[in-house]
């Protein structure tokens, strides 16, 4: 087996046209074996532009993405055999059955028709899609054609999964089965490569995350990891009504030994500080005489620590 | 399933292509046989009317009526021009179609072009069952034409080689000509390109009179040569109905042969675009 199962280098893409747009940015990334990595980001970090390239949908500018081993780009057809896709959208064949969505796909990675047709009665089971098997695919629900959608992707034993934004248009409750599944596919040993912009699905489901933003990975390591390195934060957020003399609140909370930064922002104010303790009284009394619109407060996560690396929320 | 049958499955190289390949086809067969009625409703409905029409009815009319003046063997002449238009209608319908709607906003093309094959080859299946279909579409005139007409149509079957690979070139050409208008035309325009492109290549592709009668009208007869089209019909001509003036069969063989290349050449190109970003 190898080692590294998705290794990109120094991956650029440039989309030239009137607007030059940096769409990657020199990436490097490396899964292990059986991992479940996350790419975090917020949209048009570049998540996607990665995916397409690593599944030779997309030619990149520079750099190389190799699947367990083979170079994508000189030899797509034999990387594909390795390479399982879920898009954003669903993409199933609407001319076929629930059933023959996943069958056909067999066939196509050379599959007997009696290999093919155990091997899609066994990951209906798996994913309780037995009782949809003659479903027209047009009538499903979006989480139900998601689950076909993961189920057809991993049918020819992929080496490596790739599943970009999972739980896009998903309801709550399709959300946490679909998370489910991925969880199951770490007992058989997949490699998983998911994007996502939620922050709670890169911390749940992901071994390992790398943040990314504007074409760049800003950090990686396991969500833990991140939490601590990058300062285990409260964010508070205030929408304030009028922004004059804030200057001297944001430097008399700077002055604090419990506050990491204060900074202004266009609708009012962001408090960064190592614990809430004590601190939220005082921040409301003090921004009290500017009129708060709104205030939030975000717990330490994935998402403060992103707020931390690029000044920005992650839905902005 | 064990894991030697999984390394098996794993393995590389042509046969897994071809195993690839015929997985492609199976599929399109798989859907082609849950629309059979369509399919032959669509192949069949212009050459059963137009024979009808021109074959049947107005030559009953009797000689006072002006219109009735395709002549005794008129159902001679147009034989193999309706297999070739039957040809063309049923590569744009199997191919442009489809295609055009699978690279729109389903994306229903995906999974198809991420099956372990070189992307020319998911390509090429779409031709050769389109063209598949052509041959069916065209086989499926010659009944009509024994049953419908007035007079009886004079067909000659003894050049069947000929007419055999006339028939497969054409229908690889109507393939090819599919996949360059469904991987180019956005579908929301795909109706305008049978308006401005199919009906004008088939009326001006000597389907209704041999090629070699438009000498009358020389500009005319110059310029459709640059009409695929006209090759089939003229090839089916020579195959089918060699009494009937038609231009060489070397000449037709090496014309369809060209325009099957460069229509593929574009039709490729056009797909590896849309395929690839």
């Amino acid at each position: 087996m190898f080692p590294l199962i998705v290794e990109i280098q120094s991956l650029t893409k440039v989309y030239e046209s009137k607007n030059r747009v940096v769409a990657l940015d020199g990436i490097d990334l490396e899964l292990k074996q059986g991992e479940i990595f996350g790419l975090l980001g917020p949209n048009g970090a570049g998540k996607t532009t990665t995916i397409s390239i690593a599944t030779t949908r997309s030619l990149p500018t520079a750099g190389t993405v190799h699947i367990a081993g083979i170079d994508v780009v000189k030899h797509p057809a034999q990387a594909r055999r390795h390479i399982g896709v879920v898009p954003q959208f669903n993409t199933l064949d609407r001319s076929l059955t629930v059933y023959e969505n996943i069958y056909f796909h067999c066939l196509y990675f050379g599959f007997s028709p009696a290999q093919a047709k155990a091997r899609t009665l066994a990951l209906l089971e798996q994913f309780l899609l037995i009782e949809r098997k003659t479903a027209n695919v047009n009538q499903l629900s979006g989480g139900l054609a998601q689950r076909v959608q993961i189920a057809r992707a991993i049918a020819h034993r992929p080496t490596v999964l790739f599943l970009d934004e999972p739980s896009a248009g998903l309801d709550p409750q399709s959300r946490m089965a679909m998370w489910k599944a991925v969880e199951g596919l770490r007992k058989e040993g997949i490699t998983v490569l998911l994007t996502t912009h939620y922050m709670e699905e890169a911390d749940q489901l992901s071994d390992r995350v790398a943040i990314i933003d504007h074409g760049r990975v800003l950090a990686l390591g396991s969500p833990e990891k991140l939490k601590t390195t990058f300062g285990a934060h409260t964010v508070f957020d205030l929408k304030l009504k009028t922004h004059d003399d804030l200057e001297a609140v944001v430097e008399t909370l700077n002055a604090r030994e419990d506050v990491a930064s204060a900074e202004s922002t266009p609708e009012g104010l962001r408090v960064i500080a190592a614990s809430s303790e004590g601190l939220l009284p005082e921040i409301v009394q003090m921004a009290t005489r500017f009129g708060i619109r709104d205030l939030q407060i975000a717990e330490p996560s994935l998402e403060t620590v992103f707020i931390e690396l690029t000044g920005r929320d992650l839905r902005e | 399933m064990s894991s030697h049958q999984d390394s098996a499955i794993r393995q590389a190289g042509p046969s897994l292509y071809l195993k690839s390949f015929l997985g492609l086809f199976a599929r399109d067969l798989s859907v082609l046989r849950r629309e059979i009625i369509p399919f032959l409703l669509r192949v069949g409905m212009q050459p059963l009317l137009f024979l009808f029409v021109f074959t049947f009815i107005l030559p009953r009319m009797g000689s006072g009526n002006p219109m009735a003046t395709g002549g005794t063997d008129f159902g001679t002449v147009i034989l193999p021009g309706l297999m070739a238009v039957a040809i063309m209608f049923s590569g744009i319908a199997a191919v442009a179609l489809p295609l055009s709607s699978e690279f729109g906003i389903t994306r229903e093309i995906d999974d198809r072009v991420m099956c372990p094959l070189p992307l020319w080859a998911v390509a090429l299946e779409k031709v050769c069952f389109s063209a598949m279909q052509s041959i069916v579409a065209a086989l499926l005139v010659i009944p009509m034409a024994y049953f419908i007409p007035a007079h009886p149509v004079k067909a000659d079957w003894h050049l069947w080689p000929l007419l055999a690979l006339v028939l497969v070139l054409s229908s690889l050409l109507a393939g090819s000509l599919g996949l360059v208008i469904g991987s180019k035309v956005n579908s929301r325009h795909i109706g305008l390109v049978f308006s401005i492109i199919v009906v004008p290549i088939t009326f001006l592709g000597c389907v209704y009179y041999p090629w070699a009668m438009l000498d009358k009208i020389r500009w005319l007869q110059i310029a459709v040569l640059f009409n695929p089209i006209v090759y089939m019909s003229e090839g089916l001509r020579a195959a089918v109905t060699p009494g009937i003036p038609h231009m060489p069969w070397w000449a037709i063989l090496v014309a369809l042969v060209f325009f099957t290349a460069a229509l593929g050449r574009l039709g490729l190109r056009g797909f590896l675009n849309r395929v690839v970003s």
